[in-house]
């Protein structure tokens, strides 16, 4: 097991860039407990693929343990959908075995390059969030090492307080050595989908009522550089019932190196959101894509976040409680006027169903994702802005994606974190909470 | 050349499990030989659901030349007609305590020539008698030439691919195929303690290799990566009076 240092462990935003004391490489569970029993309080943070935006998968001056090859599936039933498989595997994985034989991801996020430990840690959601809730919703039980208790199983029966502090919990409730999911069966790699172009946000909003019960996966793109009236694509599909079962394929081309900051500007950034609104207006409504193209666009290339040069990016998302659409509309025009726009923005109305999860970030409402490069002050100071939207509205961040928000933020976004707190692993931190929470 | 079973020894190093994987992927059936029936287990529920349809493992310390014979006759009675058997294990201990210690190096030549010799001296007379087959082994470049900074688990990859190169020879014509593949350094828990330089390959690369040379079937010596075979053969043509003056590691 490796012991070195090292800084090529970093977040997808590449912002903040920290350096880790130590990064232990695990290669099977067994490994694992010799690592925490041999390390001193709050010096432990597990890491997976890496595809945390901000600090969360960070622990600045500390140790992170690599689960990336903690990557096996140790059960998989073929009649019931239950797969069983170590923390460090990959959806990606999941996806190349469980799709030839009928089942796909109960929750999918925008890239199959997270591992299940990263997916149950950040309760991640997807296109599906009004049918079927978060990630840890289709979690049957976690395997978890505790520095001081050692292995525990948790489920929605089992240590069912522990299993609510986990999905959702940062990693930080102890190591997360294996879970067990519930694949979700489909006939078809296929999806049917469709795209239908949209000119206000009532129009999204209205798109969004008529399309959440006919279709599973529903979620938008809009250009937060278009005047006062909204422009977007809407985005909905469903498994097609029919078709042959197969995986995808590997990603062919990759952001060769970091890209100039200069890359993206005003101008670039508007020209794409145009050219993406207008292609997507043009082209026919209605199509067959495969799942990899419908679910997963970004990972056909490979390092995208490259683009965004050397500074880095910060995702900021957020979620508004229903009715706040006024809110929406005036942190749309702040970005608008600030110049700042980005060309990943996505806007999605998560559902009704509850997670598991303490710390869960999904809530009845609409929720926004923007990327941003790192432009010093003014983006932080944009941002902040931005806080007071949320905040005022009611609203949450989500962890996954934040480098920057402040305690009182946090605590707001999340008013059970004292709850949170008993559950920690005394050897477990990150750079993440301790930024949120200082006593 | 059939290739429906095939026995992995040491199959829970990193290079044999990446190997295990693609053949399951292709729905060959497996036996697995190594130290952790914990670590087997693990990799016995991937390899089944990557679309192994027989995965069976066997605990041993390969070590113990002693228990060979049993053991092969084990794993020939558990799955008869096997077409394939890999011998993926070894050590790398510490060069400059080797250097220092006859125990050390003598433990670290019986881990890496002398027991493999008497494993493949058991498998070469199964296939044999089988006339089909095929025995791979994985030795190292670090075989083809004595270097200051590993030349005692060179001298016994050394060994092996010598041991290895006459076997080929013995069997050629029996229809038994042997085939030598010389990686060079891979990044693993092997080498986890060594500092990465660019020279280093990945698990997976060396198994899609070994895999490769598996189906071709023919004997062979492979280099993993193939330039391996290049670089080898000009280290090797150094006369010695400069070779040992050269700040090679």
């Amino acid at each position: 097991m490796a012991d070195m240092k090292s800084g090529a462990y970093s977040s997808w935003g590449n912002y903040p860039r920290v350096e880790h004391s130590s990064v232990h490489k695990m290669y099977w569970t067994d490994q694992v407990k010799g690592i925490v029993d041999a390390s001193p309080p709050q010096s432990l943070l597990a890491y997976g693929l890496g595809r945390s935006y901000g600090d969360s998968c960070l622990n600045q001056g500390r140790s992170l343990i690599d689960c990336s090859r903690l990557n096996r599936i140790l059960a998989f039933d073929k009649k019931t959908g239950h797969l069983r498989c170590e923390a460090g595997t990959s959806l990606d994985e999941i996806l190349k075995i469980g799709v030839p034989q009928g089942w796909f991801l109960p929750v999918t996020p925008g890239t199959k390059f997270v591992t299940v430990g990263g997916a149950i840690a950040n309760d991640v959601h997807g296109k599906n969030h009004h049918r079927a809730g978060c990630f840890g919703n289709h979690v049957r039980s976690i395997r978890l090492l505790r520095s001081d208790c050692g292995p525990v199983t948790c489920s929605p029966q089992e240590n069912a307080d522990m299993f609510s502090a986990t999905i959702a919990g940062l990693g930080l409730t102890g190591i997360i050595l294996s879970a067990e999911i519930q694949l979700r069966p489909i006939s078809s790699s296929q999806i049917e989908s469709e795209s239908i172009p949209f000119q206000s946000l009532d129009a999204f909003l209205q798109l969004s009522n008529e399309s959440d019960q006919a279709f599973e996966y529903t979620v938008a793109w809009i250009d937060c550089f278009s005047n006062e009236n909204l422009r977007g694509i809407f985005f909905r599909g469903n498994h097609a019932e029919s078709g042959d079962l197969r995986p995808h394929r590997e990603p062919g081309i990759a952001v060769p190196f970091v890209m100039p900051e200069a890359l993206l500007n005003r101008l670039t950034v508007g020209l794409f959101n145009s050219a993406y609104y207008g292609w997507n207006s043009l082209r026919s409504r209605k199509a067959r894509t495969h799942y990899d193209s419908f679910f997963y666009p970004l990972d056909a290339v490979r390092r995208w976040n490259l683009i965004y040069g050397r500074k880095g990016l910060l995702q900021y998302q957020f979620v508004l409680p229903p009715g706040n659409t006024s809110a929406l509309s005036m942190i749309l025009r702040t970005i608008r006027e600030a110049g700042q726009g980005s060309f990943l923005a996505v806007l999605k109305r998560f559902g009704a169903i509850a997670s598991p999860g303490i710390l869960s970030f999904p809530r009845p409402g609409l929720t926004l994702a923007l990327d941003f490069p790192v432009r010093g002050e003014r983006t932080f100071r944009l941002m902040e802005t931005l806080d007071r939207f949320v905040a005022d509205a009611g609203g949450a961040l989500y962890p996954a994606k934040d480098a920057r928000m402040s305690p009182e933020m946090f605590k707001l976004s999340f008013p059970r974190w004292k709850e949170f707190q008993e559950y920690i692993d005394p050897k477990l931190s990150s750079s993440f909470i301790r930024r949120v929470v200082t006593e | 050349m059939t290739l429906d079973k095939i026995a992995i020894f040491g199959a829970t190093s990193a290079v044999a499990q990446e190997l295990a994987r693609l053949l399951a992927g292709e729905g060959r059936s497996l036996i697995l030989v190594g130290r952790s029936s914990e670590r087997l287990d693990a990799m016995k529920g991937d390899l089944l659901a990557r679309g192994a349809p027989n995965v069976v493992s066997a605990t041993a310390d390969l070590a113990d030349c002693s228990r060979h014979r049993e053991l092969v006759q084990m794993v020939t009675q558990a799955f008869p007609d096997i077409d394939s058997a890999v011998i993926a294990y070894g050590t790398l201990l510490d060069q400059e305590e080797c250097a220092h210690s006859p125990e050390l190096a003598v433990q670290e030549l019986h881990t890496n020539f002398l027991s493999q010799a008497s494993l493949l001296t058991v498998l070469a007379d199964y296939f044999a008698h089988r006339r089909a087959g095929q025995i791979v082994a994985i030795t190292s470049v670090a075989g083809d030439r004595g270097r200051r900074s590993n030349y005692v688990y060179g001298s016994a990859k050394g060994g092996t691919s010598l041991f290895v190169q006459g076997l080929r020879c013995r069997l050629h014509g029996t229809g038994v195929g042997v085939i030598t593949v010389k990686p060079g350094p891979i990044d693993t828990p092997m080498t986890a303690h060594l500092p990465k330089t660019h020279l280093f390959t990945t698990p997976e690369l060396v198994a899609q290799s070994i895999h490769s040379a598996m189906k071709r079937g023919s004997s062979r010596v492979i280099y993993v990566p193939a330039y391996w075979r290049l670089l080898m053969a000009i280290i090797r043509a150094i006369p010695e009076s400069i070779y040992q003056r050269l700040p090679l590691p």
